[in-house]
């Protein structure tokens, strides 16, 4: 049996221009998983929009066993974060906006807020299609935190879902660890030394996060490491944007403190401009 | 193992460090006393400013090769001060203004010490040279008329500069001798570099004026026994007791406004010209070393402390000294620390003679001076760049010119950013993201290179950020620049970026920057890298060829080789050799290729120095590959230059069977045994029986310079054979 974190999909829709492609793309991440899938809507339950509904959920090609749909009154996001934990939810799918004439994408308030409150792992979907679009390459975050080996093996089970080829493990590194600063040509050895150094000592701790997954050796799925130095969250955004990753998994935000509002931490530079589709996973251990 | 071999290499290098330090006091000595006098303060305030500077420099500071001393741009600033600040008093004006100055080496010690070296790339490039144009314009509207022997014009400095016509027709009827030294001397400076003579180009420029007008002064007094028809008042004059009369900083304004402006202008112009002439400088070092600029900050804050507790001028690092350094040989900092020795022998023992200088030859320097801060070359340079670029700078000077330097670069800040909002017509886009961090830099796993993105845009405004990761990549490896989710880049960055590919070029590293060419053609690029090279202004101008090109044309033919016209501004295959080592190559021109691509004649433009000291040369060069491996070494001609150079510690292989050509040649390398072996008889001889060339060989190829200007057809003939002849001669050794 492979491991699989994600049995409980949920998914809230509103009738919007692609609700059509979310609701193509949902079904079929739940069939890839092999999950339940849970839609529920928040607002007026009219005759009207549910016979629109069944319609189009008739016309998707693939789909998993157990769907059921919910029509709740309320709150938007109180009421999803209610749903997740009512139904025991694995995974929350949300829909992410386009910015007008810019190809930037960003969370419109709600999600941003669901990605917040939501007790589950997230998934921020950039660019629902009705066709498929392969999901090649994962990024997945490896920086040294108690929630990193979840995130991996979840990356892992993922990847295999999906039939990725492959993943990479990014280890941002605080430019702080390195604690030279580069001046003149003899700090810019010393400090190029200690990068390989640093950079030897955290491959050796990604290789034994993976060492424990027992999906890494049997299937014959590629990973990769890459150390970057810079400033946690921002820099494995871009880095994910430039090798054009599908998917960038991360790991949930530790609990957020007030300062961190001011001091936007991991999550919030991703958040603002998303590079790609995001999987925030919520650790068993955070909380 | 590492300190014993540096102690050693130090005491090795000593003597030419001496030699170095020795030519660089030859042009401080002049510029430290006219720019002092520039700045109305005692001539000898800048003497105290270069001594002072050199020795704690030397000892405390970051860089390798840079000389310190009173700086070209404070002059304007300190005139201000000194005339605003004593109200009319211009002795206490000079006291107020050393308690500013005082203040601004605090400031500029914390600057080094809070790491703020980086806070220049705040100035946009265009707005810079604006601001230096406006101080080369107020040094030389000023010095114009000291310069013919009239001190008496007042007016700010476009008054001043109004003025000067009226000057040029009267200065006869009131100094018509000191008048005649500053106009001949101002025309020998600008003639200067024409002269190819090397004998006398080992006195720099300036001591050569300040020793022809010493001359004619003697010449007066002990020859035609008159006394010298230079008033008193055009003469310098040096108080008898230099310690007794230390002035006292006064620091009654503290809290004046004025005088914390002039704190705040002198720290500013100090920042920016010492960051400058240091990134400039490093480009000229033979040991390829990155100065640490903080802690070069640190020390010329320090020095301009002691500075103005002895009524010295500003210390700042200064571009024209250090080039001369570099030029000379200098290696590390002590040739800084031998140029103050020799500054104050100068003084404790010449006393008499520098108080014979006419202040028409200092000022004459100093409108030398001005006008290469002020060149109108620099406005045609960045109007190729792009017209709005012009406009930025043009608004800078004259802002300056009218209000003041902090005004003026105010200005020349704000016009840029309004450019930039123009160009890209989105506020939204510098707004949204000015604060975020923007530059993603990680060692490519799989390849060992430095990958380096940009996102959203990069301007002046955020320069820093991708500067902080660009310095973290050592110049030898290779560095790869994206700026594919960059839209907009702006000059500053570009020349920013063409200073690190110089860079890494040096030590030969890869520099590369990509992304940019869709970029232009999606949104007209306003900056276009190709735009900020300015070999690309000489690219149109050839369209018809010389007839020195027809005649190469011709060669090639007859002997079936390639000739190439075209002008290449990044001239391959001559990197690693000793000669470009301390100068700048600017492009290669009129290539002779022959067929198997061995041999490679070209002429190439190259500048050595910078600044007032910068001369442009041309010559022939024959690049080839050697059939054999060979030591590194360098062959020329022994004269009076190098035997000097010898005597400086620069070493000559000698062979005692061969006494005709160890006095004809002077050969150096570091690989005695190597390349006492190569020289056998056979070598020696072919050498000797043939024309003298400039031979260096850096392991695999040779390069053979032909005259000190472009070759004549028949000269490279004779070079080619020469190559040809050496050649089959070094295949035989094998």
């Amino acid at each position: 049996m492979v491991f699989n974190p994600f049995k409980k999909l949920l998914f809230g829709f509103a009738f919007s221009p692609s609700l059509r492609a979310n609701v193509f793309e949902v079904t079929r991440l739940a069939s890839f998983f092999k999950a339940k899938l849970i839609f529920v809507h928040v607002g007026e339950k009219t005759t009207s929009k549910e016979t629109e509904f069944d319609a189009l959920l008739k016309e998707c090609p693939l789909k998993p066993k157990d769907v059921s749909v919910f029509w709740k009154k309320g709150e938007p996001v109180k009421t999803l974060a209610s749903c997740c934990e009512e139904f025991d939810v694995d995974l929350l799918l949300l829909g992410a906006l386009k910015r007008e004439n810019v190809v930037k994408y960003y969370l419109g308030s709600i999600a941003r807020k669901l990605t917040r409150e939501a007790p589950c792992s997230v998934l921020l979907m950039l660019k629902p299609s009705i066709e498929r679009v392969p999901c090649k390459h994962v990024v997945v975050n490896g920086f040294d935190s108690p929630q990193t080996q979840e995130t991996v093996e979840a990356a892992f089970s993922v990847g295999c879902a999906l039939s990725s080829e492959k993943i990479t493990v990014v280890e941002e590194i605080s430019e702080s660890r390195v604690a030279v600063t580069v001046d003149d040509d003899r700090s810019l050895r010393k400090a190029t030394l200690k990068k390989e150094k640093i950079d030897r000592e955290e491959k050796i701790r990604v290789a034994d996060i993976i060492k424990k997954i027992s999906l890494a050796k049997t299937k014959g799925l590629k990973w990769e490491t890459q150390s970057i130095f810079g400033s946690r969250g921002y820099s494995i955004g871009h880095y994910a944007r430039i090798v054009r990753a599908d998917l960038l998994i991360m790991n949930a935000q530790e609990k957020p403190r007030f300062y961190h509002r001011f001091f936007p931490k991991d999550l919030e530079h991703i958040l603002a401009e998303l590079p790609t589709d995001v999987l925030i996973i919520q650790s068993k251990n955070n909380g | 193992m590492g300190k014993k071999n540096t102690a050693l290499t130090f005491f090795k290098e000593l003597p030419q460090n001496i030699f170095a330090g020795f030519v660089v006091s030859l042009v401080a000595l002049p510029l430290a006393l006219g720019l002092a006098i520039a700045s109305e303060a005692p001539p000898l305030a800048g003497i105290v400013a270069a001594v002072v500077g050199g020795v704690v420099v030397a000892v405390f500071g970051g860089s390798h090769i840079t000389i310190s001393g009173p700086g070209n741009g404070l002059v304007i600033v300190l005139l201000a001060a000194i005339t605003s600040l004593g109200a009319g008093n211009l002795y206490q004006g000079y006291l107020f203004t050393l308690a500013a100055i005082i203040l601004s080496g605090v400031l500029l010690f914390l600057f080094g010490a809070l790491r703020l070296g980086a806070m220049s790339e705040f100035f946009p490039a265009s707005a810079l040279q604006g601001m230096l144009a406006a101080i080369g314009v107020g040094i030389l509207a000023k010095q114009f008329h000291v310069m013919l022997g009239l001190t008496s014009v007042s007016g700010d400095t476009i008054e001043q500069l109004m003025r000067i016509p009226d000057s040029l027709l009267l200065f006869l009827g009131f100094h018509p001798f000191a008048g005649i030294i500053g106009v001949v001397s101002v025309l020998f400076l600008f003639f200067y570099s024409r002269i190819r003579n090397p004998y006398f180009h080992l006195i720099p420029a300036p001591m050569w004026v300040v020793v022809g007008s010493i001359g004619i002064g003697y010449y007066y007094q002990l020859v035609l026994k008159e006394v010298v028809p230079i008033a008193p008042e055009l003469l310098i004059k040096i108080p008898e007791k230099i310690i007794s009369t230390l002035p006292r900083p006064n620091f009654g304004k503290l809290l004046d406004l004025d005088f914390l402006g002039v704190v705040i202008s002198i720290t500013l112009i100090a920042v920016i010209e010492s960051l400058l002439s240091i990134k400039a400088v490093d480009k000229l070092d033979i040991k390829k070393r990155r100065s640490n600029v903080n802690k070069d900050l640190r020390a010329l804050g320090l020095a301009s402390i002691i500075s103005g507790f002895l009524g010295g001028l500003n210390v700042v690092t200064v571009i024209a000294r250090s080039s001369v350094n570099a030029n000379n040989g200098g290696t590390n900092r002590s040739s800084n620390f031998f140029h103050a020795i020799f500054l104050m022998l100068f003084v404790l023992f010449l006393g008499d003679q520098i108080q014979r200088i006419p202040l028409t030859a200092l000022a004459a320097i100093l409108v030398f001076t001005g006008y290469k801060l002020a060149s109108p070359e620099n406005l045609v340079r960045i109007y190729k760049i792009g017209p709005e670029q012009a406009l930025i700078f043009i608004i800078t000077l004259v802002t300056t010119l009218f209000t003041s330097l902090v005004t003026g670069i105010t200005a020349g800040i704000l016009s840029t950013f309004i450019t930039h909002l123009f160009l890209r017509k989105s506020l939204y886009l510098f707004s949204l993201n000015l604060f975020k961090p923007n530059v993603l830099m990680y060692r490519e796993e799989a390849t060992g290179n430095y990958y380096v993105s940009v996102k959203n845009f990069c301007s002046f405004l955020n320069f820093y950020r991708l500067k902080m990761k660009l310095d973290q990549i050592p110049e030898s490896e290779h560095a790869i620049v994206d700026f594919s989710l960059c839209d907009f880049v702006d000059h500053t960055v570009m020349e920013g970026l063409y200073d690190y590919q110089r860079s890494f070029d040096r030590k030969n590293g890869v520099f590369e920057t990509i992304g940019l060419d869709i970029h232009a053609a999606q949104t007209q690029h306003p900056f276009a890298v190709r735009k900020s090279l300015p070999i690309n202004m000489l690219m149109g101008l050839k369209n018809s060829l010389t007839n020195r090109q027809k005649n190469l044309s011709a060669l090639a033919k007859q002997l079936s080789w390639e000739y190439l016209p075209k002008i290449d501004s990044s001239p391959k295959g001559i990197k690693g050799f000793l000669f470009f080592e301390s100068k700048v190559v600017n492009y290669s021109v009129n290539r002779l290729v022959d067929g198997k691509q061995k041999f490679n004649v070209f002429d190439l433009s190259y500048s050595e120095g910078a600044f007032i000291t910068k001369e442009d040369l041309k010559g022939t060069f024959l690049l080839f590959k050697s059939p054999i491996i060979l030591p590194v070494f360098v062959l020329d001609k022994e004269d009076f230059k190098t035997a000097l150079y010898q005597w400086a510690g620069f070493n000559d292989i000698n062979f005692k069977k061969h006494p005709d050509f160890s006095k004809r040649f002077h050969l150096s390398g570091h690989d005695h045994a190597k390349i006492k072996s190569l020289f056998n008889s056979d070598l020696i001889y072919f050498f000797e029986s043939h024309p003298i060339f400039h031979i260096e060989s850096n392991g695999k190829h040779l390069l053979i310079k032909g005259n000190d200007r472009l070759s004549g057809l028949q000269e490279i003939k004779i070079m080619i054979t020469f190559a040809k002849d050496l050649v089959s001669l070094l295949k035989n050794q094998k």
